[in-house]
């Protein structure tokens, strides 16, 4: 029977859970570098026990591990994130120019095709490269140099890149979020880049159809129709069918379009989830009430899944990396929370409990389902 | 015995300065260094005199690569905000990086501290 890992991310160390097909009884390792911010863990697709993970912190900085034995065991890797040449400036808040410097790394994505390949989305925004399995890492730099970096501005989390989407059909093309500055796509492996903002409206903005600027919260696809893209905006959700040349919002029914985490079932590429946050000044769910939104209609029309997610006096946040599916035959979905809650459903769902109750404030959850 | 908090400088060490005679000193890190670098206790480092703080961290990281960027920015090599650098009860973080620590350090007799700064959560 398949497993399934369970890879957590939080403000305080990174956790690994475990379980059998059932997902009924897990097993909860870690906390690995306690005391460190994890924003991101992620399994390799080629050799699934490969796993890498962001491991950060505002006194010492960025550290990159891999483990090689899903996350039983780890080493740290490279962690010189060097921009490529003059990094130049983009807008501080208050719009004046602001030098580009490193942060911290985001996302981490494992390559499709070489386990020694890996993505990483940085703050200050920016993409990278390691093909030597996280030993160097350089910069794809097309994507600064495009010419709209000096109109890029950071969100209130930072100018981060934060969503990483590799086309399974096409080597050449993938897909970047960055907030707050959009989408932005490459068609030949990353030299160069185009927004595909077209049809995103932000009214905090001066021109609120601008070609960048969006706070683009998250971006999710379909492995088997890459061309459909799903996308969390700070408000909004939106939709597109044209690998993001265009865009129409779907929030439909929603009690709020605001949020952070957007996903799409294994199995069914029309079955979409968000969880709806109240406001950009209130980071909870509406009404103190935890709700998954799924649509089976590639959104506009959403259904409240409620069973087993506490329904008053629930005031946590769901962040934008914080919600996956497994690729079991009954899809399972899970998300965690700031109240340090990871939350599981087997059946797509329809019914939801509990793994683990009391981490730190999760910052990012993903699945595995190993042979 | 020299006074703490006082330098090398004019200390009689023959051959000091570029090139000079080894020193071996002992540095202590953070603890979450030490858990990213498996050290349990003390480091103890020999590197040229004179002693200083750049000299020490070069050595350091020569020792333990993991460590590059973790004190000092890559790129700048400036140390990073919220670290802070320690020797005989005197803050040295704000002195120059070529400055000759304490005659202590350089004969192994007190450490260097690395101390994170007691910021944050």
């Amino acid at each position: 029977m398949s497993r399934v890992r369970v890879l957590v991310g939080t403000k305080k160390g990174a956790f690994v859970l475990s379980a059998d097909g059932t997902r009924k009884d897990w097993e909860v390792s870690g906390p690995f570098f306690a005391g460190w911010e994890i924003y991101h863990v992620k399994g390799s697709a080629v050799e699934p026990n490969r796993v890498w993970a962001s491991q950060s912190s505002g006194w010492f900085g960025q550290v990159i591990q891999r483990s090689d034995d899903g996350g039983a065991t780890w080493g740290p890797v490279g962690n010189k994130f060097a921009y490529e040449g003059v990094p130049g400036t983009h807008q501080w808040y208050n719009g004046t120019p602001h030098p580009w410097e490193f942060k911290r790394v985001w996302h981490l994505e494992p390559s499709l095709t070489d386990a020694d390949t890996v993505y990483a989305g940085v703050e200050d925004a920016a993409l990278f490269r390691s093909a030597d399995g996280g030993a160097t890492w350089e910069e794809l730099a097309g994507l600064r140099g495009h010419g709209s970096g000096p109109h890029w501005q950071p969100g209130a989390g930072g100018m981060c890149l934060h969503t990483i989407l590799l086309d399974p059909s096409n080597q050449e093309r993938m897909y970047i979020a960055i907030s707050a500055a959009g989408t932005f796509r490459t068609d030949d492996g990353g030299r160069n880049w185009k927004p595909i903002n077209k049809g995103l409206v932000s009214n905090f903005m001066p021109d609120p159809t601008a070609e960048v600027g969006h706070c683009v919260h998250h971006v999710a696809m379909h492995r088997a129709r890459p061309e459909v893209l799903f996308m969390q905006k700070h408000w909004d959700v939106m939709r597109s069918d044209d690998a993001g040349e265009n865009w129409r919002e779907v929030s439909g029914n929603l009690p709020t379009d605001f949020g952070f985490a957007i996903d799409v079932h294994a199995h069914e590429p029309e079955t979409l989830y968000v969880v709806p946050i109240k406001s950009d000044s209130e980071h909870f769910p509406p009404e103190g009430k935890l709700r998954v939104y799924r649509s089976r209609t590639g959104g506009n029309e959403w259904e409240a899944l409620t069973k087993g997610l506490p329904q008053k006096d629930c005031y946590v946040n769901v962040l934008r990396d914080a919600m996956a599916v497994d690729e079991l035959e009954e899809c399972g979905v899970y998300f965690g929370t700031t109240g340090g809650q990871v939350y599981g459903s087997a059946d797509a769902g329809d019914n939801w409990a509990p793994i683990v109750r009391d981490l730190p404030a999760v910052l990012s959850v993903e699945a595995q389902t190993i042979p | 015995m020299t006074e703490k908090g006082a330098s090398t400088k004019g200390a009689s060490t023959p051959g000091a300065g570029e090139g000079g005679g080894a020193a071996a000193i002992r540095v202590i890190l953070p603890q979450h260094l030490r858990t990213l670098t498996g050290v349990d206790g003390e480091v103890a480092l020999e590197l040229r005199e004179p002693v200083t703080v750049r000299r020490a961290l070069d050595a350091l990281e020569a020792r333990y690569p993991v460590l590059r960027g973790t004190i000092r920015e890559y790129g700048t090599g400036q140390r990073r905000a919220f670290l802070r650098f320690f020797a005989c009860e005197t803050d040295w973080t704000h002195e120059a990086m070529d400055a000759e620590l304490p005659a202590a350090v350089a004969e192994g007799r007190e450490p260097l501290l690395i101390i994170g700064a007691i910021a944050g959560g």
